[in-house]
């Protein structure tokens, strides 16, 4: 198996497929769009640029998980699963022992450390 | 009864011993869920949820009980290996004899960090890397490649003489002993190994880097450390507390077992110093 399983998965959370970047699209729960619009008066801005040849993404809202702070990033479609942490800085599963300030950091250091491979999608 | 060695002392049978007891454990498919199991806690584990393996005072515990689980699948394979450890604050560079070809390998190339000697060499074909967050298959490293210094004994003996094992809000936004020792906090000792080492051991994803077994082997035997240093101070939160594990509750996902009956190793095994 090429994935790793998600406890909230197990425990039959809402778990969305995501691909192609399509976030407008996806469905939510209501209790996540709460928590979103939430956290969208204060979370990080979003961003859309190309680094090191790949695009990255970052949203409020969206996300098919609970612990991503309500805030969603993308690297060339496929979600990477970021979390914010209590002092407010960010890590990804690609980097998850070294907190940055902000999820456009952790897409960038996401990109450094694939090197150009592709990410798997985790749900 | 299982004496948990220093890496470093071990014996080349022992060595070697330990690591056809993982290759057998990767090719019959068991260590693979165990990498699966650490990162289903990595992603669940938040500050302001639910959190039982990580950022949370369950940490120590947890791990312990994790790494009892796959000491025992090692010693199904062959019943006289025991996990070691791996003082890195000692043996602090990509020369110790730990990355040697004999015993885990040593750094990855630079071209793309893939380790290229030693019995998890994707070369082998016996270490696939299969339990992933991207689509690359071999084993990769960056020894100290990201510039910070594995940490000295001094930031050791500091974290170590801290009295109290946690405090609200019992996340990675606390105070104390566990979370200096887990490292979201001050002199950052265990999260700071695993970006040392860099490649999987730096992911969610981990355990694929056998190293990961010898790197909380050690963060287990400082908690053991500290309790000794310390014995008036216990386990903390001891009830009633929201989203975390208190001494008394019993862990995911095993569910069998608490806290408080963890806290004294000598049940299961012994280190070989004092
Ligand atoms: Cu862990
Ligand atoms: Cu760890």
């Amino acid at each position: 198996m090429s994935r790793p399983t998600r406890r909230r998965a197990l425990r039959g959370a809402a778990a969305l497929a995501v691909g192609g970047g399509a976030l407008a699209a996806l469905p939510r729960t209501t209790a996540s769009a709460a928590s979103a619009a939430a956290h969208e008066q204060d979370g990080p801005a979003p961003f859309d640029e190309v680094y090191l040849g790949r695009r990255i993404q970052g949203r409020s809202g969206g996300g098919h998980h609970h612990h991503g702070a309500g805030y969603t990033v993308l690297v060339d479609g496929v979600e990477l699963h970021v979390m914010r942490n209590a002092d407010g800085s960010w890590i990804s599963v690609v980097s998850h022992y070294d907190p940055v300030p902000s999820p456009r950091a952790a897409a960038r250091a996401a990109v450094e450390e694939l090197r150009g491979a592709p990410l798997v999608p985790f749900n | 009864m299982t004496v948990r060695k220093n890496q470093s002392a071990l014996t080349a049978e022992e060595k070697r011993r330990f690591v056809a007891a993982l290759l057998e454990l990767k090719r019959s498919g068991r260590y693979d869920t165990f990498v699966t199991t650490h990162n289903a806690f990595i992603l669940g584990d938040t500050d302001t949820g639910e959190r039982v393996g990580h950022r949370s005072p369950s940490f120590l515990p947890w791990h312990r009980r994790f790494l009892l689980e796959f000491e025992r699948a090692l010693q199904s394979v062959d019943a006289t290996v025991a996990l070691p450890y791996w003082d890195w604050s000692v043996d602090r560079t990509p020369r110790a004899a730990l990355w040697a070809p004999d015993f885990l390998g040593g750094t990855g190339r630079s071209v793309d960090g893939r380790v290229m000697d030693g019995a998890f060499a994707a070369s082998t074909g016996n270490w696939p890397i299969s339990v992933r967050v991207d689509t690359r298959t071999y084993l990769r490293r960056s020894l100290g490649g990201g510039g910070r210094p594995l940490p000295t004994p001094a930031e050791v003996d500091s974290v170590l003489a801290m009295a109290t094992y946690d405090m609200p809000p019992w996340n990675s936004g606390s105070d104390g002993f566990r979370n200096h020792l887990e490292g979201w906090r001050g002199v950052n000792l265990h999260n700071r190994v695993h970006v040392w080492v860099g490649g999987q051991m730096a992911t969610g994803v981990s355990p694929n880097d056998p190293v990961f077994w010898l790197h909380h082997a050690y963060i287990d035997k400082l908690w053991a450390d500290w309790r000794r240093r310390h014995p008036g101070s216990g386990y903390l939160p001891v009830a009633g507390t929201r989203d975390v594990v208190d001494l008394d509750e019993r862990m995911k996902p095993w569910n069998d077992s608490t806290p408080a009956e963890l806290l004294d190793h000598t049940r299961h095994y012994t280190f070989d110093t004092a």
